[in-house]
């Protein structure tokens, strides 16, 4: 208790300057694109009360431990808290920062293009119902890349009704069932009904579970008739189920899971549009998959799981380390799929030197260019 | 809160960041500022503390050490895919409820009795198994106990919301019984490898650190700490070796687990100066994968050995 009192009273003296510290800091974070929520910045400002605020070195990590919650924002936070902590003390250069506004004019300006996309699709929706029918199949098997604007709207929608189910396996929870392990729980429930005699002796069995699913989109200049669009079957994977992961692949990788997790896809596009920094630049994808596979995949996020990766195979990167990266991958996954939208135009063979290194190590090798090959990739993802 | 003072009050105080980084480092751990800082915080604000890193740098070890310091009681609960409430928090002993069913009924106690009366009777404290989450909480004598959720990335995110739940106030209702609550909140520490992001209202309730390697000075540290046979000349070889090898972009770098490991394998060996030979002997203490070992190999151990003495010698 008594180790406690002190900094309790320190709280009450100190908390009148270490509050209007903690909003402007949390208003210096979210500027720089930092989720800042009002609990951490309370949070913030109680600990701000504990350690007090005469030491740069405790209000950094302070701020560090309240603010911060993933290990990608910490240089964020860092460059943020220079700026600031140099600001308030005046001990730093007295150089004007950019007004942070600045970034948020973009999120808004992206989302204004990307809801342009919508209005050509919608008009058409209810006065032709037989005529859209008919186009709806002529549109399942229709390029992507020779879609126009209004194809490309009506393709969307039904990308947002294709249903993920994704691969089960047995998980180790248990759920009732007509035969398998003695489930005593129910069992003495039903006893309490017929005067404590275990007349009926129930039973529970392993439920299935789904495994994860793991997406990883090459956004590279060879893909660009593609990207885009596959990016919204992948946002629609995310958003209609749980345990679905993506990640951008090109020049670097990046983790797309919390971007396209929002359910309005437009808004989840923009974000992530937003993200990504390297669309349409080079490919080097066993880099990438190496990062995927130091940073994520080995500790658990692949283990087990079904890794999907949308890529037409063309890799300016060292083939060997591709094959090398994609064994790596195939060892700990439960089964690789390969998506190549180009696999589909003929006489393709997969010439692509990146292609040729992975092909050895990939379970199924399916096309990705048209709705009715993603349905059937579904399908494939669906397999046990 | 650590309410009642630690058994050794010499060992630092839990009212400042020099103290608790004295403690730690008293019962064995050397934290740097960030994670003493941490430490303090969780302590001083009583809120859950969320130790993020890669696998081997003792995240697990804080828990273990914060329960030594403070006196209280260690409850360790090691999450797993598919683990509930039944596993973490409580269940009720139903071998034991089938018998005294039976033991009634055979006395003849049950005839004429109401489901209700039976139902009461079994669902009592006596019948009731208490697990670590149940136990963290329960109302006890002395310091509040140290809680250690270990990789709660593995646990699924429906019993992160469970424990949200319990750790935001410190109760546990048990429908049949009543009402559990911490009069002192237990310290709680979680532990995450990242496989999966914990989610975010979890993170906003617990103070957040991201343990890193430790520098060359601490880790020499660390060694010497852990491992007390081994020379000094030796722990710094080892250490800067270790660094080395980090450098190297392996699968799995090695942490201080790693490095204490090697360390006392060396010295259990007998050997005082590491050398190719003794590395190539032992490197399975350090690295756990054949590509690894390759990469070593290739890049040449000389370099590793030089590079150990590089740092070594303006110590020695």
């Amino acid at each position: 208790m008594a180790a406690t009192a002190a900094p309790a009273a320190m709280t009450t003296t100190a908390v009148a300057g270490a509050e209007e510290l903690a909003v402007a800091f949390a208003r210096v974070l979210r500027g720089a694109g930092l989720s800042v929520p009002v609990s951490t910045v309370v949070a913030f400002t109680q600990a701000l009360g504990v350690v007090g605020m005469a030491r740069r070195d405790d209000v950094y990590w302070a701020g560090r431990t309240t603010l911060v919650r993933n290990p990608e924002d910490v240089a964020v936070f860092d460059r943020a808290f220079k700026v600031f902590w140099e600001r308030a003390t005046g001990s730093g250069l007295d150089e004007p920062e950019p007004e942070p506004l600045s970034i948020t004019l973009a999120v808004d300006d992206d989302d204004e293009t990307d809801g342009d996309d919508d209005p050509p699709g919608t008009p058409n929706d209810d006065p032709q119902v037989e005529l859209r029918f008919s186009t709806t199949e002529v549109l399942r098997h229709k390029d992507f890349a020779a879609c126009d604007d209004a194809e490309l709207a009506e393709a969307y929608r039904m990308m947002a009704r294709l249903r993920m189910f994704g691969s089960p396996r047995r998980s180790l929870r248990l759920t009732p069932a007509r035969r398998g392990r003695p489930d005593l729980r129910r069992t003495v429930r039903a006893a309490l009904r017929t005067e404590g005699e275990p007349l009926r002796q129930l039973s529970r069995a392993p439920a299935t579970r789904l495994r994860r699913l793991v997406l990883l989109l090459d956004v590279s200049g060879s893909m660009e008739p593609y990207a885009r669009q596959l990016l919204r079957f992948i946002q629609a994977a995310v958003a209609g189920r749980r345990r679905v992961e993506a990640f951008a692949l090109g020049t670097r990788l990046t983790r797309l899971t919390r971007e396209l997790g929002s359910r309005d896809p437009d808004r989840a596009l923009a974000a992530a549009g937003e993200r990504v920094v390297d669309w349409s630049g080079g490919t080097r994808l066993g880099d990438g998959l190496r990062t995927f596979n130091d940073d994520w995949g080995q500790r658990g996020m692949a283990r087990g799981a079904v890794v999907v990766i949308l890529s037409d195979g063309w890799d300016r990167g060292d083939p060997d380390q591709l094959a090398e990266q994609m064994e790596r991958l195939g060892r700990v996954a439960h089964r690789v799929v390969w998506v190549n939208p180009l696999k589909v135009t003929p006489g393709y063979a997969p010439l692509a030197r990146g292609m040729a290194a992975a092909l050895p190590h990939v379970d199924r090798f399916v096309e990705g260019h048209s709705i009715d090959a993603l349905e059937r990739l579904a399908a494939v993802l669906a397999e046990p | 809160m650590i309410a009642a003072p630690p058994a050794d009050d010499s060992a630092g105080s839990a009212d400042s960041v020099a103290g608790v980084s004295a403690a730690l480092t008293a019962h064995g751990y050397l934290p740097d500022e960030g994670l003493a800082t941490a430490v303090f915080l969780a302590i001083s604000l009583q809120r859950p503390l969320l130790l993020e890193g890669e696998a081997g740098v003792g995240k697990t070890e804080v828990a273990k050490v914060l329960a030594t310091w403070s006196g209280g009681e260690l409850i360790r609960l090691q999450c797993y895919e598919g683990i509930d409430a039944a596993q973490a928090v409580y269940d009720w002993d139903y071998g034991r409820q089938l018998l005294h069913l039976r033991a009634a009924e055979a006395t003849g106690e049950t005839a004429g009795r109401s489901t209700d009366a039976l139902e009461a009777e079994l669902y009592q404290e006596r019948f009731l198994v208490k697990r670590a989450l149940l136990r963290a909480i329960e109302r006890r004598e002395g310091p509040p106990p140290v809680l250690l959720v270990d990789e709660i990335d593995r646990a699924d995110d429906e019993f992160e919301a469970y424990l949200l739940e319990i750790l935001s106030d410190w109760q546990v209702t048990v429908p049949e019984l009543g009402v559990f609550h911490a009069d002192v909140p237990p310290l709680v520490v979680l532990t995450s490898n990242r496989t999966r992001d914990v989610h975010d209202a979890l993170k906003r309730r617990c103070l957040y650190h991201w343990v890193e390697h430790p520098d060359l000075e601490r880790e020499i540290a660390i060694v010497r700490l852990r491992a007390p046979h081994v020379t000094e000349a030796l722990a710094t070889q080892v250490a800067a070796a270790v660094q080395a090898l980090r450098a190297l972009s392996l699968y799995k770098p090695p942490g201080v687990a790693e490095t204490i490991d090697w360390a006392a394998a060396l010295g259990r060996l007998g050997i005082e100066r590491i050398d190719e030979a003794s590395i190539r002997s032992t490197l399975g203490t350090v690295l756990k994968y054949r590509e690894d070992h390759q990469r070593v190999e290739h890049h040449g151990l000389a370099e590793i050995v030089r590079h150990a003495f590089e740092h070594a010698a303006p110590r020695s």
